[in-house]
């Protein structure tokens, strides 16, 4: 009954989006408010129905109700109830069921607060959603439907892939989704734009917002992902330049770029021919996210669908949106008119830098991605493109953007000095320099270019640094008035500090990983002492241990330093009958931002164990960096410029805010 | 860096006298410097099982049979490059997650830098004409009737510095 409950809504949904397709239209067309204000309803509507669909599903899991499909091929009685609810997503139907679920609730949020917007455009962004959300509809119901029944229903399921069942993946998914498909509404405001033939400052302020949040989503879910990886393949990779994360890494690439051109597009009312055209591309390579991993073209982790049918209808509406929407971009772009003029060296032409760089990097893991399959197609002859290949090409690219990030914020719009931008960084240049000295004099003989990327990292983080000093007068004025001034500075302001800190913070990790590592790979047995890295490791014991759904073999590690014990470790490798399958679960013994690494491998006859110990310096920089970033994404959001409509109070003390 | 991993590696495996049967222990070579090219070469060589994963990082059968091929080439005297042709000429270009430089793969490489040069040239071409279209955007004179309407209205208010 639920099950079918929740077809019906689901098919309820794509009636409502039917009629918010096309009624809102003739009502701009008509000017017919009434008409206008249908898409208001029934995007909220569409958001109950979708959501009653996904709460049966949810239901359906948490009762293991195995007379469905989707509930015998992924779940299982004895799961704990967290991955009962987190295998709702776990699978191909269940996932796609999230990603119109999270399209409906953005949806709902245009319609829900979008009251200042005008009429028209509302109607006409609401449209729009519901042209991808129909399509999305349509393609649950008809290839990947998750409340189709069995005749005979079995009294087990087949449990969901034992990988997945971790907490990471709990918020993974959602996360990156909730990114992804927030990107639909900018998209949604591109082709009303294009579609009202109108669009001015006011439309890149209502946009911003809603970039600014699926940015930090996407940012987030992706650092999720990787961190996941990290302590759940067990072999401490955090990044593997996999055509799925490549996937999630391309919209990140261009929903930056979106970000920073809607900037110059509010602020001075250029560049927006290519704000539209970003909005378009960033959601298409959302939309070819989802192909890639949905299609099951590619197979790995991530992809575990692998059924033709539903890459064609994919295909289709990938085509069909990315076509329809650059063709519309064609014909009506040019309808657009330029505005705001700037001298190469400004604020602008910085922001314009900064696109060029992230476009190109995203040109580059577009076609290192999508080489090998067209290579494959066409030749029938099979290529690999990874890791090596990346670090040469997207690695010089992204240096030459982090290169140039500490004097964006500095330069002045219109016109710059970049001079004066260069002498206001000289605390952040000398901050560098020092830390290249000081980091090749420590790894004297070691990786050459380390240094230099420490360097790098350094001069990006003390630059965002030296970029709210000055604008806040520190050391320039009594401290009392900089603090005044750090209280009076906008919101975004500190936001961008955060964001451009936090790109250094994970560059200094990724390097530490990359060359600072010490390993261990060995057969060890109980007693045995490993040192690393200035810690002492004492396998004590193997302990085999039942779990709900598995049985795991636990072994436990004392680690000392200089001879007083610090932690416990204990890694275990555990294995799932109902998959025959096994996984390592590592353990981390974190030291500051360092982490001690141990997984576990194969048992030998004579009671020896395959381990692996990492000693990994600073490694959690590399995550710590993206939640700063979305952290000042956050702070970002919260200025209150951005609250469009929001009563705006008498402010005095305006005078005392610097310039923008 | 690599080097001192290497040898970190070795120093704890002397240091425990490890026994004979470990399972990837016996892989490593007796010599840091070429235990070291190994880990580098493994690096670029992809497990063809898996997916866009190194021999180096992989765990699969078949990586280790691969890692233990590149150790025995090495052994054997080869360079790094004739290593990898060898694993070419047995696995194809499949091995190789770095492709090579060839016309095939000329687009594969060659996107990034022509996008920079190409977004950078149409960026400085777009700002020169800015500028042209900057130095043009003089607004052209007023008509007699606009200059009247001008005096006209310049008479009516009163000038500042009265008050």
């Amino acid at each position: 009954m639920i099950a079918e409950a929740g077809h019906y809504a689901l098919v309820l949904a794509l009636g409502l989006a039917l009629i918010q397709s096309t009624v809102p239209l003739l009502g701009a067309r008509w000017r017919d408010a009434a008409l206008m204000n249908v898409a208001r309803s029934t995007a909220l509507a569409q958001l109950l129905f979708v959501a009653m669909s996904f709460i049966a599903l949810v239901t359906l899991h948490v009762t293991s109700d195995f007379s469905v499909v989707n509930v015998y091929e992924n779940s299982h009685s004895l799961k704990p109830l967290i991955y009962k609810i987190t295998g709702v997503w776990g699978n191909h139907e269940g996932s796609m069921l999230l990603w119109v679920s999270i399209l409906a609730l953005f949806g709902g949020l245009v319609a829900a607060f979008g009251n200042n917007l005008p009429l028209s455009l509302r109607a006409h962004v609401l449209a729009v959603q519901a042209w991808v959300a129909g399509a999305f509809y349509l393609f649950i119901l008809m290839t990947s439907n998750p409340f189709l029944r069995i005749a005979n229903p079995p009294i087990e399921g087949r449990d969901l892939n034992p990988i997945l069942q971790d907490i990471g993946l709990a918020v993974h998914p959602p996360m990156l989704y909730l990114g992804y498909v927030g990107f639909s509404i900018s998209f949604s405001f591109a082709v009303a734009a294009l579609l009202e033939g109108r669009i001015d400052a006011a439309w890149a302020r209502w946009v911003r917002p809603w970039t600014l949040m699926a940015w930090i989503f996407l940012t987030l879910g992706i650092a999720m992902g990787s961190y996941w990886a990290y302590y759940e393949l067990g072999w401490g990779g955090w990044w593997f330049w996999d055509p799925v994360e490549n996937a999630s890494l391309m919209p990140w690439l261009a929903g930056t770029a979106l970000l920073h051109s809607a900037l110059v597009m509010e602020k001075r009312n250029a560049l927006k021919v290519w704000t539209i055209l970003l909005s378009i591309l960033t959601f298409s390579l959302s939309l070819l996210g989802t192909f890639l991993v949905r299609s099951g073209v590619l197979t790995s982790v991530h992809a575990f669908a692998t059924d033709p049918a539903r890459g064609v209808f994919i295909l289709l509406i990938l085509c069909v949106f990315i076509g329809g929407s650059l063709s519309l971009f064609a014909w009506r772009a040019s309808a657009l008119k330029q505005g705001g003029l700037f001298a190469p060296i400004s604020r602008e032409g910085a922001l314009v830098l900064n696109n060029l760089f992230l476009t190109v990097a995203c040109a580059t893991v577009l076609t290192g991605t999508l080489y090998p399959m067209a290579y494959e197609v066409l030749s029938s002859d099979k290529i690999s493109v990874g890791a090596p290949f990346f670090q040469l090409t997207f690695g010089p690219v992204f240096v030459a953007l982090l290169l140039a990030v500490p004097f964006g914020p500095l330069l002045a719009w219109k016109r710059g000095d970049l001079l004066g931008a260069t002498q206001r960084l000289l605390a952040a240049g000398i901050a560098a320099l020092i830390a290249i000295a000081l980091v090749w004099a420590w790894t004297y003989g070691g990786a050459t270019l380390a240094p230099l990327a420490i360097g790098l990292a350094v001069f990006v983080v003390m630059g965002a640094l030296c970029d709210v000093a000055e604008r806040i007068g520190l050391f320039r004025m009594p401290l009392s008035i900089s603090l005044r001034r750090a209280r009076g500075l906008p919101r975004a302001a500190w936001g961008t500090m955060f964001a451009h800190a936090g790109l250094g913070i994970a560059l200094i990790g990724i390097v530490c990983e990359t060359t600072g590592n010490t390993e261990y790979i060995g057969a060890m047995r109980p007693g045995d002492v490993v040192p690393i890295a200035g810690y002492q490791l004492k396998l004590d014991g193997l302990t085999p241990r039942p779990g709900p759904n598995f049985s795991e073999t636990i072994a436990q590690f004392i680690v000392k330093r200089d001879g007083a014990t610090v932690s416990t470790m204990t890694p275990s490798k555990r294995s799932f009958a109902t998959r025959g399958m096994s996984t390592t679960e590592a353990a981390l013994l974190t030291r500051g931002a360092s982490q001690l690494y141990i997984s576990l491998g194969d048992a030998t006859a004579d009671g020896a164990i395959a381990v692996r110990i990492y000693h990994k310096p600073l490694v959690l920089l590399i995550w710590w960096g993206p939640v700063l970033m979305a952290f000042g994404g956050l702070l970002s959001l919260s200025d209150r410029r951005l609250r469009v409509g929001a009563p705006k109070p008498a402010k005095a003390p305006r005078a005392l805010q610097p310039a923008e | 860096m690599r080097f001192l991993r290497a040898a970190i590696v070795v120093l704890g495996l002397l240091a425990m006298a490890m026994p004979a049967h470990a399972v990837q222990p016996d892989e490593i070579m007796a010599d840091p410097a070429k235990e070291a090219r190994a880990r580098e070469l493994s690096k670029e060589l992809r497990c063809m099982v898996c997916q866009n994963q190194s021999i180096d990082d992989s765990e699969a059968p078949l990586a280790r049979d691969l890692r233990l091929l590149v150790r025995e080439r090495i052994a054997a005297g080869d360079s790094n490059g004739q290593v990898i042709d060898f694993l070419v000429a047995r696995y194809g270009e499949f091995v190789l997650l770095k492709p090579r430089f060839t016309p095939h793969t000329l687009l594969l490489w060659l996107v990034a830098p022509l996008a920079l040069i190409l977004g950078g040239i149409a960026l400085w071409r777009r700002s020169r004409r800015r500028v042209v279209a900057g130095k043009q955007d003089v607004p052209p004179p007023l008509t007699p009737e606009e200059e009247a309407k001008l005096k006209r209205l310049m008479a009516a208010e009163p000038s500042p510095e009265k008050y």
